[in-house]
């Protein structure tokens, strides 16, 4: 049961992958991105990782990508760039990623060939998964916040000057 | 017997919610009229609550129209997105004791993302629609809602680090000497504030503030279409009502006042019985902050939440913390 | 900044003591039916909410006392009607009174604005507190003389017309007119 539940959602999550890629429709291919990334959340849940797959919902399919549908609303691009899309799409642009993909395709289906490493049994409760955060990976944690405090500062920084300029527009 | 048993959790969770949904629309209107000295829909059955099937029945029969500019497939997927991530969030919460359709270990996350998934319903039908009124209230919905998301969040930390767990009903069960109200005050306020964002109800509903955007994000919806975002809203008041009640005040927490009769199934009526007053009376009190309450402009609303709501989660936060390693 | 705060549950407060307020103290609810009412709404076809008799409703066309027909067919109303509503034709009676040969007012355009009574040096066109007009046919709404003529002299009773103006009609040559002097014979007058 948990078989078929798990081919089901990676069989949508490839599936809507390929179609938001090949989409011309910025929010037609943001939206498969979106089922895409929902599916992969269920996946996460049958492996018995619920916090990770909840977390997934949240942050990815919940707040990043709705940063992206906010932007493709902001810049409305409409028919033009559909069609600056279907350029982009040509046959010759395709042939160097392909390349590249199929070679980690490769790598990927050598590693797990060669390493059996079964799906863990037991669920993954979110205690574990701060324990660990904060255990073993502490420097990664910190240099993300290092890196997202970054963010913040350069965020703004840039702000502040737009502001500053604006005021002294309105102050001429 | 177990399958008929958790089917009919089910379909009671799912049909509940939209019943009370469309009671609320009625009640809403009345408690409207009872603050604002006027009447309220007064003519169809015992106090007007016929409203609510003609209402009902005036959305299903009228023309569901589809606007030519507007980008089909998304324009009618967005308010059964609304409504279905809606309901789905309703199946974490625990009614009464037993009564609750699942026990996630991460409850309180799985409503977090599901309203978090709401923000499509509102952002795509603002995008899809093609018209000013639409993409503008679809922006303003996507920026309130993603900004209050982490309040909302983080004012909820502080009840998880007390519990040590997600599992909303390990947070009621938590409460049976002291509801959270009282130690975590300041993530009740924020959430409460949150959530009222988070529904865009009334004083918050910026999304569609009619007086500038016609109707925001569902300007172009029509019939049914429309019914389902408005149906989305109203339950969207009452979930946030009820995870209010499930979290800060003790769920279904209440002296069982039928124990007297030794009937084992009449305790669980109580329980029910002091949730469904405890969600009552907050679905009431968003009825009153819609009677008294102006709108704020947008800055302001973004400015209450970046500078006054996120210091005061982190706050709450960092004191709650603080008090647990004390005890310690 | 408490300051704000405090004030917002003052108003939360303030609005939710509504509920249990025993009457509307303010309002104009409070002159008309006193300390009984917990809320301001007409219930408006049990209760008929009260019409000021200069209320813009209905037009009618009145009558002069002595039962004849107020209107001269000026063509005033026509010509200042705003969205152009009304339409007549004058035509004159063998005793030289004028009156419209139709009259007739699109009330499905009519504004009620009260232009055209005001125009009127008839006090013919008048406007009544009578607002309940409502049609399933648009078409019913085109009134017609027969519809809009009354037997009564509406706002202004004992006025007519002709008693004032120096038409001749049957029955009143010049001069007779009330206030009016006997016509002057100008031939009379040369040096």
């Amino acid at each position: 049961m948990e078989l078929i539940l798990f081919y089901l959602a990676a069989a949508i999550s490839l599936g809507t992958t390929l179609m938001a890629i090949t989409r011309t429709n910025a929010a037609h291919a943001l939206i498969y991105f979106i089922i895409s990334l929902l599916a992969s959340a269920v996946i996460f849940f049958l492996v018995g990782a619920p916090f990770a797959a909840v977390l997934e919902v949240i942050v990815y399919a919940g707040a990043i990508m709705v940063l992206f549908v906010f932007v493709i609303m902001m810049l409305n691009l409409g028919e033009a760039g559909q069609r600056q899309e279907q350029a982009w799409l040509s046959l010759s642009a395709w042939i160097v990623p392909a390349i590249l993909a199929a070679i980690l395709l490769a790598e990927m289906v050598l590693v797990l060939s060669s390493s059996e490493t079964p799906i863990p049994a037991q669920s993954v409760t979110p205690k574990q998964v701060g324990e660990s955060l904060f255990g073993p990976y502490i420097l990664a944690v910190e240099i993300a916040s290092m890196l997202l405090l970054a963010g913040l500062v350069g965020a703004y920084h840039l702000g502040r000057r737009y502001l500053e300029e604006t005021r002294e527009d309105e102050g001429e | 017997m177990e399958i008929i048993l958790a089917l009919l959790k089910v379909f009671g969770v799912l049909i509940g919610a939209v019943l009370a949904a469309a009671v609320l629309t009625w009640y809403e209107r009345r408690m409207l009229g009872l603050w604002q000295d006027r009447l309220g829909p007064n003519r169809v059955w015992f106090f007007g609550i016929g409203i609510v099937v003609a209402d009902m029945l005036k959305m299903f029969f009228k023309d569901d129209w589809i606007p030519p500019f507007a980008d089909k497939p998304i324009f009618v997927m967005a308010p059964a997105i609304m409504l279905g991530s809606i309901w789905m969030a309703f199946a974490v919460v625990p009614f009464a004791p037993g009564i609750h359709v699942i026990d996630l270990n991460v409850g309180l996350l799985f409503f977090m993302g599901m309203s978090s998934m709401a923000v499509y319903g509102v952002l795509l039908g603002g995008l899809s629609s093609n018209s000013k009124f639409a993409l503008i209230g679809g922006l303003r919905s996507a920026a309130q809602m993603v900004s209050y998301e982490v309040f909302m969040g983080l004012s909820l930390m502080g009840v998880v680090m007390i519990t040590g767990s997600f599992s909303l009903v390990k947070i009621v069960e938590a409460q049976g000497d002291l509801w959270f109200v009282v130690t975590q005050f300041l993530g009740f306020i924020v959430f409460m504030i949150a959530g009222i964002a988070e529904s865009h109800r009334l004083p918050f509903d910026l999304p569609e503030a009619e007086q500038e955007l016609v109707q925001g994000f569902h300007t172009e919806y029509s019939g049914m279409s429309f019914g389902m975002y408005m149906v989305g809203e109203y339950m969207g008041v009452v979930l946030v009502s009820v995870f209010i009640t499930t979290i800060f005040f003790g769920g279904w927490l209440g002296p069982d006042f039928l124990a007297w009769t030794g009937i084992a199934w009449l305790s669980t009526v109580t329980d029910f019985f002091w949730f469904a007053v405890k969600a009552a009376f907050f679905i009431s009190f968003f009825v009153l902050l819609r009677a008294a309450m102006p709108r704020p402009r947008y800055d302001q609303l973004m400015s209450l939440g970046w500078k006054i709501m996120l210091p005061l989660t982190l706050l709450n936060l960092v004191v709650t913390g603080y008090v647990l390693l004390m005890q310690t | 900044m408490l300051e704000n705060i405090i004030s917002q549950f003052r108003t939360l407060y303030g609005v939710c003591s509504h509920m249990f307020r025993r009457y509307a103290k303010r309002g104009p609810m409070y002159e008309v039916v006193g300390k009984k009412k917990l809320w301001e709404t007409v219930q408006y076809p049990e209760e008929m909410p009260y019409l000021a008799p200069r209320f813009r409703g209905r037009i009618v066309l009145t009558r002069d006392p002595d039962g004849e027909e107020r209107c001269v067919a000026c063509n005033l109303c026509a010509s200042v009607c705003p969205p152009d509503c009304i339409a007549l034709q004058k035509t004159e009676a063998d005793d030289g009174r004028w009156y419209p040969e139709f009259f007739r007012i699109n009330f499905s355009r009519c504004m009620m604005c009260g232009l055209c009574e005001e125009a009127c040096p008839t006090y013919a066109i008048q406007l009544t507190p009578e607002f309940e007009m409502g049609e399933y046919h648009r078409e019913n709404l085109i009134y017609e003389k027969e519809h809009l003529l009354i037997d009564g002299q509406g706002k202004y009773p004992g006025y007519s017309f002709y008693n004032v103006a120096g038409k001749s009609i049957a029955g009143k040559d010049k001069g007779d007119g009330d206030g009016e002097a006997p016509p002057v014979d100008i031939h009379s007058l040369l040096p």
